[in-house]
């Protein structure tokens, strides 16, 4: 694998350019980041503060979160986003590379029809599954339940497209191998396939945390009372509770944020590398 | 399935019927892809051709009851006033957003390309407000361009004032509406999805840069070629999967702009007078504030349709076979 960070070191010399560059990022990183800082900050400021313009808060309080912990819904929702991320994920993990294994090692009639099949649902957008997933989940009782807020993200499209691209570098005769020696076809999956597609699981598996931990469509309509929100659909309808509370709103959206930014500055390594390995090179 | 340890005795007595190797790899991945395929047929394709099948009925609960209207429906979307402005409005936040991505995002990616030290801490914050939720995203942008309140009325003010000390009065500029004035709310809402999305393409564009082989760039350095004309003649061109890509996701997720639109004007959503109203947002107002499941059907298959001629568009327009 290339590494990232020193790869083509060896042409760089400090230089004029250099110096611009890092002067551009500079000023941009300050623009990129700025709302970031003054949320966090203003998260720490006293109600009557909160509309000044002073960037650092004259008073520190930890009110605001103590506020948001204990007398609103904030730590259920925060459970719900857990609960939600972690079964799609471990769906998503488990099946996008089954079927990606399967569609890549295993020689059967339908595999091509079934791989285009699966790749043209990438097409439809969710507004158009949104109406007929709401009809069913009536239908079955599946409004308000962690089973309605996490079906629709349980194996993703792309995930099997980007599992069967891992697999399809591997060599066929590490799994003719196991085969030989008797490996059951699951074992092969399991014990021989996955270890070898670690980046990949990797990559996959935190984009899809952040992606479920962001989702607000799909929850914003399956959730119907209250306790069943996740933390983005309960911080958007902050408003009709904690009406011009905004120092409140910025402390439970500082709090949201938390485990996205662990989950990426612990991973940021295999985010960046799964997207290389994505292919987007071409 | 039980399977014998590799050193067992072949199996002895009775005959059972063999299945050929093949048949067996295939009743097996059949097994695997069981699950999935039930998942796809009934989560996924049902409910697409569903939708299509509501949008050509009244909406009933019980589908008994919901009668056949052929395209009355798509009849109507012609002459609603309403979705013809959720059209121009998408439209007009893709030929901002997608833009401005592809030539800020090519731009940081370039230069980061080209620094080593700080490089990771620079990409984590160009890419972290990517990660951060919509809703949290819109309340701080919301804030800041709130009229009395905001950073960048109180910036104007500021700059005003200093112009107007300096001797420069006709530099100053007065504050703004930003969110509250039709004509410059859908722009203002690009911006923040333009701040929020840049970080993805970022990080695409870095990884496609750093695909690019350096012996073109040693190549090229030989031959006398300058820096702009090694980013002219060597990175464009090697560049451009990854910038059809870039565009046709960036597009893609365009045109279903939903959460940022929806949470940066809760109270008014789409607002003012629909100026920064979408097509996902106008549906699901039709569909779960209006219960118009019909028409809200119709105005979905509208946008995948929509959504499917843009991109075969693209990818007919903008790739070039480019072999290295």
């Amino acid at each position: 694998m290339i590494d990232l960070e020193t790869f083509g070191e060896a042409r760089q010399r400090p230089n004029a350019g250099t110096v611009v560059a890092y002067v551009l990022l500079a000023v941009g990183s300050v623009v990129m980041f700025f709302p970031f800082v003054w949320m966090l900050l203003s998260a720490f400021k006293p109600i009557r503060e909160i509309f000044q313009l002073t960037v650092l808060p004259h008073v520190w309080t930890l009110q605001n979160f103590r506020q948001v912990l204990f007398q609103t819904a904030f730590p259920r929702w925060f459970l719900n986003s857990l609960v939600v991320a972690g079964i799609s994920t471990v769906s998503v993990l488990f099946f996008c590379s089954l079927v990606g294994y399967t569609l890549t090692r295993l020689r059967f009639p339908g595999r091509n029809a079934i791989f285009l099949i699966i790749l043209s649902t990438l097409m439809v957008p969710t507004e158009m599954l949104v109406i007929p997933w709401y009809v069913m989940s009536t239908q079955y009782g599946w409004v308000n339940t962690y089973w309605g807020l996490a079906f629709p993200g349980l194996i993703p499209a792309f995930g099997v497209f980007l599992m069967r691209q891992f697999f399809q570098t591997l060599p066929r005769d590490l799994f003719d191998a196991g085969r030989v020696d008797g490996v059951s076809e699951f074992g092969l999956f399991w014990r021989i396939g996955l270890p070898l597609v670690r980046p990949g699981l990797a990559a996959l598996g935190i984009f899809n945390f952040v992606g479920n931990w962001n989702a607000f469509l799909w929850p914003l309509i399956i959730a119907k009372s209250p306790a069943m929100r996740t933390v983005p659909v309960g911080v958007a309808l902050f408003s009709g509770e904690a009406s011009t509370q905004w120092n409140l709103i910025m402390a439970a959206s500082a709090l949201a944020i938390v485990p996205v930014l662990l989950v990426f500055f612990v991973f940021q390594r295999q985010i960046i590398e799964g997207v290389v390995l994505t292919g987007v090179k071409g | 399935m039980p399977t014998p340890p590799p050193d067992a005795p072949p199996r002895r007595g009775r005959p059972r019927r063999r299945l050929t190797l093949g048949t067996r790899e295939a009743l097996w991945a059949y097994a695997f892809l069981l699950l999935p395929l039930a998942f796809y047929g009934f989560l996924r394709i049902y409910p697409a051709v569903q939708s299509f099948n509501l949008s050509l009925h009244r909406w009933h609960v019980d589908p008994a009851q919901r009668t056949f209207l052929g395209l009355t429906y798509y009849r109507e979307m012609l002459s609603d006033p309403k979705l013809h402005r959720a059209l121009t409005n998408t439209l007009l936040y893709a030929a901002i957003i997608v833009p401005a991505q592809l030539v800020l995002g090519l731009t940081i990616a370039v230069l980061l390309d080209a620094v080593r030290r700080l490089r990771p801490l620079f990409r984590a914050i160009y890419f972290s407000p990517y990660v951060t939720p919509a809703a949290a995203v819109a309340w701080v942008w919301g804030w800041m361009y709130s009229v009395n309140f905001g950073v960048f009325n109180n910036a104007l003010i500021a700059w005003s004032d200093f112009v107007t000390r300096v001797g420069l009065p006709w530099l100053s500029i007065p504050p703004q509406a930003f969110l509250s004035d039709p004509k410059q709310a859908l722009p203002a809402v690009a911006a923040v999805v333009v701040w929020q999305q840049l970080g993805f393409q970022v990080v695409i564009f870095l990884a496609g840069l750093q695909g690019i082989p350096r012996m073109f760039y040693d190549a090229a350095a030989i031959d006398g070629a300058g820096a702009l004309q090694r980013f002219r003649y060597v990175t464009l061109p090697l560049l451009n999967p990854v910038m059809v890509f870039s565009v046709v996701i960036s597009t893609i997720a365009t045109l279903q702009l939903f959460d940022q639109v929806v949470n940066i004007n809760f109270t008014d959503q789409g607002g003012p007078l629909n100026s920064t109203l979408s097509i996902a947002l106008y549906m699901y107002q039709l569909a779960f504030s209006r219960f118009q499941i019909g028409y809200a059907s119709a105005v979905t298959v509208l946008l995948f349709v929509l959504i499917l001629v843009v991109t075969l568009l693209q990818l007919r327009l903008l790739q070039r076979r480019v072999e290295y």
